[in-house]
């Protein structure tokens, strides 16, 4: 009997039936008896400090219950920053506001808050609320809150909060001996996360006298610390429930709602208090994908050596740290991962301004990087006269290279077939030759092909704590649970794992039973959704947790037929002989036994948890053509084709619709998103009328093709794949404009004004501008 | 201030005293616990709260509980068959992989139907246009067209497959 594989199977999303019968609970979705409803009340200013607060008027509003100001609340300052605990306090996120603040860092701060019977109650309590402030000077910039005069948005440090410098060789030597340098200076914007579900929690007091927030979280653990220490309470006191969530996107990898939704149970005697927030909220009030301005000098040969590399880098942090330098300071390790030069130098400042609070988004700063480095890699081809994809097989790090400034051997790193397979399945050549020709005919638009690489890690080793655990319990009919911490977003990390589980006990994929909540009192620890890692953290666990009740099942049937355990093995829920592959017994005949057999009974449960000290490597590319409008400036996206080296893709189907909404996300952002602020720091376009987020109407058919390889690493020869398709589309549609006009342009998004100015400003005679 | 409303709910003859100042996405919500619909941006942008009204797609955030009034409206858990089946648009957006976070389906799921129902045979960018109203930020909508061109292949495969109109209000 042949074992069935599960792992690389397009099996269906254990929970697509629920949701698309509407069955499926989000967090606003339970029923909770006497729900109270909390509302935010958000500063007016960008700077400022609140002097004086009168809340008469609204508390007669009917069905207003309490107003919380800043003095209410506990005043312990804690980071909402998704990472594990450090055990150091030196390498901990900085710990810098509290759950309300009179000091105003961003507009939209959280300066008071009301809770009442109805949300309607709430918001006309909120209306009535009169504040004073004090004004401080506005900074929307890096370079303005750097400025020697700039004010300190927080008093005990500087505006810049973290300045670092990585790299090898000496840069001034190698742009001496370039035979071309090019000087770019690149600038991306704030780009929102925009999932459908906003942030919601609902915070009551339990029967055991703890608290329980039931919340739209990617990293229930860390969530339940956060709460914890916000709130000054034993972090055992606080049990975070997860139940299906609407997206994240890396912005619900940051405890946002969930310590002031406690502290209002609290304030109200444990009552249950719901904080739901509103699309405008969520969008200009949470946490935003950080805008990084590049300045590059790249050193080029003619013969298409890079000798020097030099990047300074200022990463907008906004009001608060958040994840701070953990995302611009990210981008060294990568371009070294991914391309061979002489010299390296990247500098990266993250500083303070006033605008929203950037925090981890899909990609992790590797968005903003790459679209900085395959903007001036093109341009240094164009430079030289080589073609692009040539230029990139010629300089792109060998599989096997050890890369020094992470510590990582770069094994089974397959960019080099991801830069010739891609380029032939979406017809590069002929693409080309059908653009001359159409460009030929002089009409009022032009068409262009574009290409750009990237590199990207798997889980944050060795920066970061890797650790997951996860538990197996065999039930009465043979089919398993399967209880992990890894957290399910809507990415389809549940039925990745549990095909993972499947596979290694040899049982049917539908043998494995996940649940719709995760439970921090419950389920194994683990740090949740974030670095791509949870198939390849999370799978060493449940690999660990399967092969031990795998064990478990076969020592049990090897005492019960008198049959030696390695002449047995699991094939699709039957126990065979290995020999000759006879059926010996069923798992559900020793799930059965395990449970009732009057002398042998004995229930199964297989735990683990693992520490992990490796990281696997990806790469890939984007492939686009577009046509440009020479008149309006406006971008057609004519097709987009990702190539993706992730190892062992542990479901075709889920891999291909990870990719696909990554390449919209970052088709997003190469055209059309972007949150921009007027100079008083008032966001402008915090809803989804005017924050332009892709529809139907905007995207061409998405194509992706996988260079299917088994890392050697990998739990199930997989790594990174799920923030990976969001790297390079942006700087590849960016090619490939410039592919159609002749023109780069290095400040995204590519919106129809940037392209008619930027096609304006060519047409120019030199000296004129 | 209440207003006594009648109207029919997924096939249903209801009778409702409602808030006059409530969406029909509030009334959905609050007073009929049906949350399969869902409320993405409470403005009539995102699409996440679409029902059915009369055969319409609309966007039940911005449409007032009091003007359901006499109309007939479908929600997401009103379109499986009532043994529970699921009706083949719901099967086409899971063979085709369409679902993920799956916030947008309920929404993206009621549009597909009534756009399958108002035309005969659907071209690509025929779903694309009718599915412009929903938002999904999850899968670049590959899978979702996938799914609404799948459901139309195979009741063109099989005419016996052709869905039932949404609940009418008998005359």
């Amino acid at each position: 009997m042949a074992q069935k594989h599960i792992i690389g199977q397009a099996e269906s999303r254990w929970d697509a039936i629920a949701k698309v019968k509407g069955q499926a609970n989000y967090t606003g979705d339970f029923p909770i008896k006497n729900l109270l409803h909390g509302k935010i009340l958000h500063a007016t200013i960008a700077h400022g400090y609140v002097t004086s607060y009168d809340i008469s008027e609204a508390e007669k509003v009917p069905g207003v219950l309490k107003i919380l100001l800043p003095e209410d609340l506990p005043q312990i300052k804690y980071s909402t920053a998704g990472h594990p605990w450090n055990l150091e306090p030196k390498k901990r996120d900085i710990e810098d506001r509290t759950m309300l603040t009179r000091h105003v860092r961003v507009y939209g701060d959280d300066i008071g808050a009301v809770i009442a019977k109805t949300p309607l109650a709430a918001k006309q309590a909120l209306s009535k609320i009169k504040v004073t402030y004090d004004t401080y000077p506005v900074y929307l910039t890096p370079k303005q809150a750097m400025a020697l005069d700039a004010k300190r948005i927080h008093e005990e440090r500087d505006n810049v909060i973290a300045s670092t410098a990585v790299g090898f060789g000496d840069v001034n030597q190698g742009l001496d001996e370039a035979d071309f340098v090019l000087h770019r200076q690149l600038h991306t914007p704030v780009q929102l996360h925009a999932h459908l579900e906003n942030q919601v929690a609902t915070a009551f007091q339990s029967e055991d006298q703890r608290y329980t927030c039931i919340s739209s979280t990617q990293i229930p653990h860390i969530c339940r610390r956060i709460v914890a220490q916000a709130n000054g309470l034993p972090w055992s006191l606080v049990r975070v429930k997860k139940p299906f969530i609407g997206g994240g996107f890396g912005n619900k990898q940051d405890v946002t709602i969930e310590p002031l939704a406690v502290a209002m149970s609290k304030a109200m005697g444990g009552k249950p208090v719901q904080i739901n927030l509103t699309r405008e909220e969520s969008l200009a009030y949470t946490r935003t994908r950080h805008a990084i301005d590049y300045d590059v000098k790249l050193g080029v040969k003619k013969d298409g050596t890079i000798t020097a590399l030099d990047m300074q880098v200022l990463s907008n942090q906004g009001g608060y740290a958040s994840h701070g330098h953990a995302i611009g300071g990210k981008g060294g390790t990568f371009i070294n991962a991914l391309y061979k030069m002489n010299s390296l130098n990247y500098g990266a400042k993250t500083v303070y301004t006033n605008i929203a609070t950037a925090g981890a988004m899909r990609g992790y700063g590797m968005p903003q990087v790459i679209f900085a480095l395959e903007c001036v890699i093109d341009d240094a081809a164009d430079k030289i006269g080589m073609d692009p994809i040539e230029f990139r097989l010629k300089n792109h790090q060998p599989d096997g290279f050890y890369n020094e400034l992470s510590h990582t051997k770069q094994q089974d790193f397959r960019i080099g077939d991801c830069l010739k397979q891609g380029p032939e399945a979406f017809k590069w050549q002929a693409k080309v030759q059908q653009a001359k020709a159409f460009n030929q005919l002089q009409g009022p638009t032009r068409r262009g092909v574009g290409i750009a690489a990237f590199s990207f890690g798997t889980a944050t080793y060795p920066f970061g704590l890797e650790t997951s655990g996860a538990r197996l319990i065999l039930l009465p009919d043979g089919s398993f649970k399967l209880m992990v911490g890894a957290t399910e977003i809507g990415q389809g990390a549940d039925t990745a794992l549990s095909q993972m589980a499947a596979d290694t006990l040899g049982v049917p994929f539908e043998s494995i039973i996940r649940d719709a909540i995760t439970d921090t009192d419950t389920d194994p620890f683990d740090t949740g959704a974030y670095a791509s890692r949870q198939t390849y953290i999370a799978g060493y666990a449940i690999r660990d947790a399967a092969e031990k009740m795998r064990k478990m099942i076969i020592q049990r049937a090897a005492a019960t037929f008198d049959i030696r355990g390695e002449f047995m093995d699991i094939v699709d829920g039957n126990i065979v002989s290995v020999s000759d592959g006879d059926l010996i017994t069923t798992v559900k005949d020793m799930a059965q036994a395990s449970y009732f057999d009057w002398q042998t009974a004995k229930t199964m449960v297989a735990e683990s948890s693992v520490n992990i000290h490796n990281n696997s490597y990806a790469s890939g590319c984007t492939l686009a053509e577009v046509e440009v409008d020479l008149q309006t400036g406006k971008i057609k996206l004519l097709s987009l084709m990702n190539v993706h080296d992730s190892g062992k893709i542990i479901n075709p189907l889920l891999a291909a619709g990870q990719v696909e909404g990554g390449m919209a996300m970052s088709a997003g952002y190469g055209l059309n998103e972007g949150l921009v602020y007027d100079e008083l720091g008032r966001p402008m376009n915090n809803n989804l009328l005017d924050y332009k987020l892709p529809t139907t109407m905007d995207l061409p058919d998405l194509d992706e093709i996988f260079v299917e390889t088994k890392d050697p690493l990998g739990p199930y020869g997989n790594k990174a794949l799920g923030e990976n398709p969001t790297c390079s589309p942006a700087p590849a549609i960016r090619n490939a404009v410039k592919n159609a006009v002749g023109v780069g342009i290095d400040t995204i998004p590519l919106t129809p004004e940037s392209v008619y100015d930027a096609l304006q400003a060519a047409k120019a005679p030199k000296g004129v501008s | 201030m209440k207003h006594e409303i009648n109207f029919t709910l997924n096939g249903e003859a209801v009778t409702c005293a409602v808030d006059i100042r409530k969406s029909l996405l509030e009334m959905l919500r609050d007073d009929f616990e049906l949350t399969g619909t869902k409320e993405g941006c409470g403005v009539g942008e995102c699409g996440a709260c679409s029902v059915i009204i009369d055969g319409r797609t609309v966007d039940s955030c911005i449409y007032l509980a009091v003007w359901a009034d006499g109309k007939a409206i479908t929600t997401i858990e009103g379109i499986a068959q009532s043994d529970g089946q699921l009706a083949p648009i719901q099967a086409a957006f899971i063979e085709a992989g369409a679902v993920q976070c799956g916030f947008c389906i309920p929404g993206m799921v009621l549009a597909s139907d009534q756009l399958l129902k108002d035309h005969a045979q659907l071209s690509r960018a025929e779903i694309r246009r009718g599915l412009s109203g929903n938002m999904c930020r999850c899968t670049g909508y590959q899978k979702i067209i996938d799914a609404v061109q799948l459901a139309d292949a195979k009741r063109q495969a099989d005419p016996k497959t052709v869905v039932l109109p949404h609940f009418k209000i008998e005359q």
